[in-house]
């Protein structure tokens, strides 16, 4: 179990893009599959439950930004406005048609995907730039039509109210069977993202990434890849929406408005763009980090601010600290927490020679 | 009855538009001369006009002398962000420019009701406040400064890039930063230069729009304008600002007057962005843009 590496030995192309490189992987991901689904809900009262149900609805979102930005290298703003569609249309379905969660989810994801279809369009003309303030139009243009079309968003200020899943005719309700009901949505995405990096699309998407032109001599057809992972992107957002919608009970567009889609970005920086550890990285810590900036704030900030502006500076400090860690990441560690953790992994893997 | 409706939202459109190109400049400076793009520019204006106002406020300054405060903070500011910030992301992909821009923009909005308090604060410009009416035409003192204030600006800026030896320095710089250093040009001091500029233009958008609708983090919301006006116009042209400002301005206010009544409000937001999709559909470079010619 615990062995030395002492050399490079792979002679097959398969063995180099295993998953599990090492046999201790193995090991890692039957430790983790016990700590996440039978330690944390044993172990966990409701308070933590509910910050690990938020950072599973973020680490599907991310995902999918990081297939879009982080492999294929095309910027989108408009994330959260995806995570709408596909929580407006799962709202409509289960509420008119009622239809279950298992329906309700992929169509949440098509839909998305669709509109990310369409808001990938301008991608064959435009990019850089172009295409970030495209995709930011589009999602103040999808916003818009949501919140002015009661046909899509019906009800009082938007908002449709969300039944609770059913599982084998049992409604989840508590924090616990929440964190059940999206666990599963979150194995399945990390996995069908790690096999989608390494399959033939993956790489295609890699290779539009570096180098776009050489992409299109080795016979990739670009405007199709890139359409796809718009579309995937979308997907993914999709399903995180119909997650966050059935966490909050409500479909709402203001819970997915451009903070959001920044929030995002922000995650796949921080975390490591281009790779799948380094968004789960990036979504649990930029999910926890307004938990920490005011636990921080409430024990040490008390000192130092007066207790009746304490909750205004506490979400001033959110946005400081916030943009601070972007900044410094972009500046300091473009490859984010995922490099962080290769840095410790390497250090072990190869102690106590230093390479 | 309904022309003069007419007119007078186009007379509001004209001068909203061409204080929106204030706000605009700011980026295209600096998307001119150092291919950074600003997603932060709304902030800036945000900052400058909470330092004035809140040096007008809690220090008890006169108008002018916290506009010299503003200024000089304005510049000290953004010559320290260039250096610190964005000159470790030159030949960076454009989406760490734009995220770095975006980090920067959320600490502004998080700083500047920190250091100054969050409360909405006025600018007292010496202005009057009763409109002008002059014929059919139907318009606010501070409107009409501001798109004054605009225009003159962009006269100097026209002659600055003209005829003055920095001002062809920064369009050489803007055009290849590797011929300009072949030619001598201190390419890192021009783009000092740009940030700068964009400061003082933030300057006096913050001031002009602070004026106009109040100071808080609110006013960070102009930065969203800036996009549609500057695909509009053309990334990289003075006049295209203008031009796009005031297309810009004149389709929110009728889209505003016309078709609010119908579908509720908001619409404002929402046609500008219309456009622009519609812009970068059929000629992404704008109106006065260079057309760059990109096969893939």
């Amino acid at each position: 179990m615990f062995h030395r590496e002492s050399g490079y030995f792979k002679t097959s192309y398969q063995a180099d893009m295993a998953l599990f490189p090492l046999p201790i992987g193995k090991v890692a991901v039957v430790g983790l599959g016990l700590l996440f689904f039978v330690v944390f809900p044993i172990v966990m009262d409701d308070y933590y439950l509910t910050l690990v149900n938020l950072a599973s609805i973020a680490v599907v979102g991310a995902l999918g930004l990081n297939i879009l930005l982080g492999y294929t290298g095309q910027i989108s703003i408009g994330h959260a406005a995806f995570m709408s569609v596909g929580a407006y249309t799962a709202a409509n379905f289960a509420v008119h048609f009622d239809l279950p969660f298992w329906i309700n989810i992929p169509a949440g994801g098509l839909m998305a995907a669709a509109i990310g279809l369409l808001v990938g369009l301008p991608s064959l003309r435009v990019k850089g730039l172009y295409l970030a303030i495209a995709t930011l139009a589009a999602q103040f243009i999808i916003e818009w039509t949501l919140n002015h079309t009661p046909a899509i968003s019906g009800g009082v200020q938007a908002s449709i109210e969300m039944p609770r899943p059913v599982i084998f005719g049992k409604t989840i309700a508590s924090a616990t069977e929440m964190y059940f009901f999206l666990l599963p949505i979150v194995v399945i995405a990390i996995l069908a993202t790690m096999n989608l990096v390494r399959s033939r699309i993956g790489r295609a998407f890699v290779a539009i990434r570096d180098q776009e032109i050489a992409a299109e001599i080795i016979g990739i057809n670009v405007y199709r890849y890139k359409l796809l992972a718009f579309a995937i992107s979308s997907f993914y957002a999709g399903v995180a929406g119909v997650m966050a919608t059935y966490y909050y009970g409500v479909a709402n567009y203001e819970a997915f408005q451009l903070p959001i889609s920044i929030d995002y970005l922000a995650m796949i920086i921080i975390g490591g763009l281009g790779s799948v550890l380094g968004s789960v990285f990036g979504a649990i810590f930029i999910t926890l980090l307004p938990f920490g900036v005011r636990i921080f704030m409430e024990t040490v900030g008390v000192f130092f601010v007066d207790g009746n502006y304490l909750a205004q500076v506490i979400a001033q400090m959110r946005l400081i600290i916030f943009g601070g860690l972007i900044i410094f990441f972009l500046v300091v560690e473009p490859e984010g927490l995922n490099k962080l953790w290769q840095n410790i992994r390497n250090y072990f893997r190869v102690w106590p020679f230093s390479y | 009855m309904e022309w003069q409706f007419f007119i007078e939202l186009v007379t509001n459109g004209v001068l909203t538009g061409l204080m929106y190109s204030l706000v605009a400049v700011g980026f295209v400076l600096i998307y001119k001369s150092t291919e950074a793009i600003n997603f932060a520019q709304g902030e800036f204006c945000m900052i400058a006009a909470i330092v004035v106002a809140g040096f007008i406020k809690l220090h008890g300054f006169p108008v002018w002398a916290a506009i010299g405060v503003g200024l000089v903070f304005m510049l000290v500011f953004n010559w320290g962000l260039e250096r610190i910030v964005l000159r470790p992301m030159i030949g960076r992909p454009v989406v760490a420019i734009i995220m770095a821009t975006i980090g920067l923009a959320l600490m502004f909005r998080g700083l500047g009701p920190l250091i100054f308090g969050a409360e909405t604060r006025p600018i007292p410009l010496p202005i009057p406040d009763e409109p002008i009416i002059w014929g059919p035409f139907f318009m606010a003192p501070i409107d009409l400064l501001g798109a004054g204030i605009s225009l003159g600006f962009m006269a100097i800026f026209g002659w600055f890039f003209m005829k003055t030896r920095k001002g062809v320095a920064m369009r050489a710089v803007a055009d290849s930063h590797q011929v300009s250093m072949a030619m001598g040009i201190n390419v890192e001091r021009y783009f000092v230069l740009a940030w700068m500029l964009a400061g003082v233009v933030a300057l006096l958008g913050g001031l002009v729009w602070g004026s106009a609708i109040g100071v808080d983090t609110q006013l960070a919301a102009l930065g969203l304008k800036v996009f549609p006006v500057v695909i509009l116009g053309g990334l990289d042209s003075i006049l295209g600002v203008i031009v796009g400002g005031i297309i810009i301005g004149v389709v929110e206010a009728i889209s505003a007057g016309y078709i609010d009544p119908y579908v509720g409000g908001g619409t404002k937001d929402f046609t500008p962005y219309v456009l622009m999709i519609l812009v970068l559909m059929f000629r992404p470079y704008g109106i006065f843009g260079k057309p760059i010619i990109e096969r893939i």
